[in-house]
């Protein structure tokens, strides 16, 4: 299999608003992708429709060779491969940090309590946090609590993550934290597709950056060409905004 | 004074006086020779019996038609807000007297029952069921116009309870379904991205969250039933207020009789809440504090 993702000619509407047109996109296992672009251009929605938190209208999505369409089975099943990281956390509070992790490999999984919980202190110790195992979501900082969001998304031990503006609701001062996580998981060769601002972590890691605007893409390119010179008028300008 | 006229004197004494009634469901033996005393410790045994039973029946009802009226099948979700309109825009009373009158003229008469493998019976003199007494198994036998042996539940006590769960439930429906709407939109999100199964999401996360925002809520209306099941009085099933009634009529003890019917019952009210809040306090606040 060459291709992880693949999406062919995919449309969405939200009613009559056409959120995205036309979408081809095929993404590599182990590939990095960032998608740029500015806000209500589609890029949440986009990566939104992997894991089927969206639905699409018309065209086709292969997820790891599974077709996404209304069958709930394959749905649930793409959703375990899948892991996704939200801008909210999205933690859940009424369960302690380690809970979060292994609640969904045992309900999920079948996994037995105990390998789900030494391989969740692993992660938790390789997002450095595994002296917060048995607190509560609220107990911990918003970069803590992100480390654990993507902790928990790792812990189902996923072949694709999503990233759906993971710094954005964090202070300054937490971003660099969840950043060197995101860069240490994108070095040990995690599929990755991200929706970010943060054009450090882009220059970096990404094998490809696409970037979108009303809905379509853009212009997809390495980020080295990116960054130097956009194509598209359109990237061009976003670029001289933002940098 | 027109209370000494009467021959009425006040205190406490006639709670030792002999009653003189029967009683047509107990919980604990009573003969009608027994004291008044006695005659209301029963009818406060029955009070406390269906408050208990109406309430842990109402709940249950609660959760499923509140989790149901949230479901993405139309058919089941519309079933379900029908239900909780027409339970909460009749008056209870209304209720008891429909659960009542169904009670007494569409079952069959006795010797007719509705039987489930000739253990469990169904008729006009309410449910007969096997029941363990005496060291062992005893099968209901229709022995000339009764059944004999077994468990009965009375049609007073199931036409009580059938009102008081089916009313109660809606609201209790109404708080779940509030509850589950409160939780914001990201934690169902990260559930389902997570792989879980829309049971395992409601179970694991959606609800044990909506019922910290549930349970206070929850805790009125489990005093509005107990309050409720006084409305007993009206279909005839034996409960504190019913017998407290009875003993009014006789002893013309009116100011003792009623003060006692309110003192019963706001010790009720406010140990049901005592016991709520503490139960709703040890779930409450894990993790939330910073």
């Amino acid at each position: 299999m060459d291709s992880i993702i693949s999406m062919n000619n995919v449309n969405k509407y939200y009613g009559d608003f056409h959120v995205l047109k036309d979408i081809n996109l095929t993404v590599k296992p182990k590939e990095k992708i960032v998608l740029l672009g500015p806000s209500g251009s589609g890029k949440s929605t986009l990566v939104r429709l992997i894991n089927r938190l969206e639905e699409h209208q018309h065209g086709q999505i292969i997820v790891d060779g599974i077709t996404l369409n209304e069958n709930v089975k394959n749905i649930e099943k793409i959703r375990s491969e899948v892991g996704m990281v939200f801008q909210s956390f999205n933690l859940f509070p009424h369960l302690s940090i380690l809970e979060n992790l292994t609640l969904a490999p045992i309900k999920v999984r079948k996994e037995n309590k105990a390998s789900a919980e030494k391989r969740a202190m692993e992660l938790l110790e390789r997002v450095k946090i595994a002296d917060q195992a048995l607190k509560y979501p609220g107990q911990l900082s918003g970069g803590q609590q992100q480390r654990v969001a993507i902790a928990r998304a790792l812990c189902m031990q996923p072949k694709i993550m999503l990233f759906d503006e993971p710094t954005s609701a964090l202070d300054p001062e937490m971003v660099k934290e969840v950043l060197d996580v995101m860069v240490d998981l994108a070095k040990e060769g995690m599929t990755m597709m991200c929706v970010t601002h943060e054009m450090g972590f882009a220059k970096e890691v990404a094998d490809r950056v696409i970037f979108m605007d009303a809905g379509q893409i853009v212009e997809e390119d390495n980020p080295h060409q990116f960054f130097s010179g956009p194509k598209s008028e359109r990237g061009q300008q976003f670029l001289s905004q933002i940098l | 004074m027109s209370l000494e006229k009467q021959g009425v004197a006040t205190g406490w004494n006639f709670l030792s006086q002999e009653s003189g009634f029967e009683i047509g469901e107990t919980l604990i033996e009573y003969w009608s020779d027994e004291t008044y005393l006695k005659a209301l410790w029963v009818g406060l045994l029955n009070t406390v019996y269906v408050a208990l039973i109406g309430n842990v029946l109402a709940v249950l009802v609660g959760l499923f038609i509140g989790v149901f009226s949230m479901s993405p099948n139309w058919m089941i979700s519309r079933i379900c807000r029908f239900y909780v309109e027409i339970a909460r825009n009749i008056p209870l009373l209304l209720q008891l007297f429909f659960w009542y009158s169904l009670f007494n003229e569409l079952l069959p008469a006795v010797d007719q029952a509705y039987s489930l493998g000739d253990m469990v019976f169904l008729s006009q003199r309410g449910l007969k069921f096997p029941w363990f007494m005496a060291g062992h198994w005893e099968i209901p036998t229709l022995s000339g116009f009764d059944f004999t042996g077994g468990g009965t539940l009375t049609p007073e006590f199931l036409s009580l309870i059938m009102g008081l769960v089916f009313y109660t439930g809606a609201y209790n429906a109404e708080i779940v379904r509030a509850g589950i709407e409160s939780i914001p939109r990201g934690q169902w999100e990260a559930a389902q991205s997570l792989g879980l199964t829309r049971i395992q999401m409601l179970i694991k996360v959606i609800i044990p969250q909506s019922m910290q925002v549930a349970i206070p809520p929850m805790i009125s209306q489990l005093l509005n039933l107990s309050k409720n099941s006084s409305l007993a009085v009206a279909i005839g099933f034996p409960d504190f207020v019913t017998i407290a009634n009875t003993t009014l009529n006789q002893t013309g003890q009116a100011v003792e009789v009623i003060s006692l019917i309110m003192i019963i019952y706001l010790f009720m009210s406010l140990s049901t809440s005592f016991i709520a809040n503490l139960y709703h306090r040890s779930i409450a606040h894990k993790g939330a504090e910073r």
